[in-house]
């Protein structure tokens, strides 16, 4: 039962092995000419400005938060609509509280003044 | 396929099975949006509104005492097992509302999420007891585990509580990712991840010897997992730091519910369905209980702060629970069963008492927690009652008669004598002798000392009503431990 396995370590070393043959490669036979402009972290981005670790509001973060729980909520309806028709009446209730739940927590969200950007 | 009628279509899923952790988890989504829309003289609302929900699941669960079911395609089992580890949760919770009652609105921490994140714990140590499917099984934990992780930093504006839910979170997240590998390496071994599966591919004597490693690592990183919920050596590190910072009846709800889910579940995995292992495991376990027991004991004696010092209490308990593990089989599955209840009284008892103490008139810091053990000083003079109850507490967790303790701890070592671990039951009573000490102590700071410095206990009835039913439960599990042993064996014949 083990042994079927094998096929996926052979597969994860290869992975890794190409991974690390072109980074060790490139690195070898690459021709290095460094100047102040390659060297900086975004190379063809802005400038960088101060310290990374500077403070930064919060709404920020629960905006992300709240984004990848609700984008998450969308992916799950995907395949539940492909076998929506199998599942008949209880597959409907399911997914209903399921969307009940989410929505007590936007209900919460709302309230709490999440999404008000002004303050 | 439309054809069949919805009841018994919801019947056949086995819903039935789903019922007391769903009644938890809506209410506590009620108590989370009706505190949105509450004034904030009306918030003292709120733990009646987390109480009827407990009451409410309490209601379903004895109603649904002598089912059977299993639901969702065989990912939770409702029976007698599950039902009493319900029984168990639902109680620590109760509890645990009512002394925060007073407890939290005294600290300013009474909101809605504050109920609402108990609930929602509790409905994942109940889906944690009633799981038979490993994946089901570590989201039950994990709803309990992030419940904690947010609860135990609940004073969001003292550091002492940051620390304690930062190394919660961090050391947590890490003991699940140990678990969630052991999952994974049990699906690798055996193709499927319910119980029932488990059973069959390692109880046969036919299973071949790859597999035996393989189930053998999987056994090993699960007992990691469910060894730092409950907190027994060498994984205790979190336990005094989060016990101490944690608001104190979130340490009072750590401490009980988050234990006995980690016990629950690890009887349903290790003994109902791995049980082909058991030599191996005991091994381990035999070291774990005896290394948890001395250190909790020995440490608890040099503490100063009294709820580190029932963090410690509470590390030498999962030692206890430990030693009942290890004996195995029907007796010692029993015993846990039993001093998981008895646990739940004393436990909550002693911290109860603790966040209804605090300090009083005089000093610069009147009103805050009186949380040094000094200043139990002569308790007995000002506050008799308080003293009283937590003597009986002391008493009960030293394990002395006529109290709840003495006959958890019986239960536990005569398990273990019966199992042939004489050594390890000499170890546990030795480690008994100790505890009396550091419990003797309060007793003997309360009653024998004069005042050091003026503490007042909080007149919240809703606490003293809290802190008598367990009182009531100490003592009457110690006069009358035989029914309740009884209830205790019939739920572990429930699952064998």
């Amino acid at each position: 039962m083990l042994l079927a396995y094998l096929p996926i370590l052979i597969w994860i070393l290869l992975c890794a092995g190409l991974a690390l043959a072109i980074v060790f490669l490139s690195h070898v036979l690459g021709r290095k000419r460094p100047t102040g402009a390659k060297l900086s972290p975004y190379e063809c981005g802005i400038t960088p400005v101060g310290d990374a670790r500077s403070r930064f509001p919060i709404k920020f973060y629960i905006i992300a938060v709240v984004f990848l729980v609700f984008d998450i909520e969308a992916a799950f309806l995907y395949p539940w609509a492909v076998i929506y028709k199998k599942l008949a009446l209880v597959g409907l209730l399911e997914m209903a509280v399921f969307m009940a739940v989410l929505l007590v927590g936007y209900l919460y969200l709302w309230k709490k003044r999440v999404f008000d950007w002004e303050d | 396929m439309n054809e069949y009628a919805l009841g018994q279509g919801l019947w056949e899923m086995g819903f039935a099975a789903a019922v007391p952790f769903t009644l938890v988890a809506l209410s506590a989504m009620a108590v989370l949006l009706a505190d949105l829309w509450l004034l904030p003289s009306q918030k003292r609302a709120l733990p009646w509104a987390a109480l009827a929900g407990v009451l409410l699941s309490a209601a379903s669960v004895a109603f649904l005492w002598n089912e059977e079911a299993t639901g969702f395609g065989g990912a939770i089992r409702l029976d007698r097992f599950s039902a009493f580890f319900a029984m168990v949760f639902l109680l620590g919770t109760g509890l645990v509302v009512l002394l925060s009652s007073a407890y939290a609105r005294r600290e300013g921490v009474e909101r809605g999420e504050y109920y609402a994140l108990l609930l929602f714990g509790t409905s994942g140590a109940m889906l944690m007891a009633s799981a038979v499917e490993l994946v089901t099984f570590f989201l039950g934990l994990e709803i309990l585990s992030v419940s904690l992780y947010v609860l135990s930093g609940f004073f969001r504006q003292r550091p002492a509580s940051a620390e304690a839910a930062a190394k919660y979170f961090i050391l947590g997240a890490f003991a699940s990712a140990f678990l969630l590998y052991g999952i994974a390496l049990f699906y690798g071994a055996s193709g499927s991840t319910t119980y029932a599966a488990l059973r069959e591919s390692f109880g046969s004597a036919a299973f071949p010897y790859s597999h035996g490693l393989l189930a053998l690592a999987a056994s090993g990183l699960l007992l990691i997992g469910l060894a730092f919920k409950l907190g027994a050596v060498p994984f205790h590190m979190w336990v005094p730091d989060t016990y101490e910072g944690a608001p104190t009846t979130i340490t009072a709800y750590m401490s009980v519910v988050s234990k006995a889910a980690a016990a629950a579940a690890f009887i349903r995995v290790f003994g109902a369905s791995l049980s082909s292992l058991q030599q191996d495991t005991s091994a381990v376990l035999w070291v774990l209980a005896v290394v948890t027991m001395t250190l909790g004991n020995v440490v608890a004696i040099a503490q100063t702060n009294i709820k580190r010092m029932l963090a410690y209490s509470s590390i030498a308990h999962a030692g206890y629970l430990l030693v009942a593990l290890t004996a195995a089989g029907e007796a010692g599955y029993s015993s846990v069963l039993f001093y998981v209840l008895a646990y739940v009284f004393m436990t909550l008892g002693a911290f109860g008492v603790v966040s209804l103490v605090r300090k009083g008139e005089g000093g610069a810091d009147a009103g805050a927690e009186a949380l040094d053990i000094s200043h139990y000083s002569g308790l007995a003079g000002r506050h008799g009652l308080l003293a009283a109850a937590m003597a009986v507490f002391m008493v009960s967790l030293s394990g002395i008669p006529p109290t709840a303790g003495f006959f958890a701890k019986f239960y536990v070592f005569s398990a273990a004598v019966r199992a042939g671990e004489v050594g390890l039951a000499i170890i546990g009573v030795l480690n008994s002798l100790v505890s009396v000490y550091f419990y003797m102590r309060i007793v003997f700071l309360m009653y024998m000392k004069e005042e050091t410095v003026p503490v007042r206990g909080s007149r919240s009835r809703a606490g003293w009503v809290a802190l008598a039913a367990c009182v009531l439960g100490t003592l009457l599990l110690g006069v009358l431990p035989s029914s309740f042993a009884r209830l205790a064996t019939e739920s572990i014949a429930s699952i064998f």
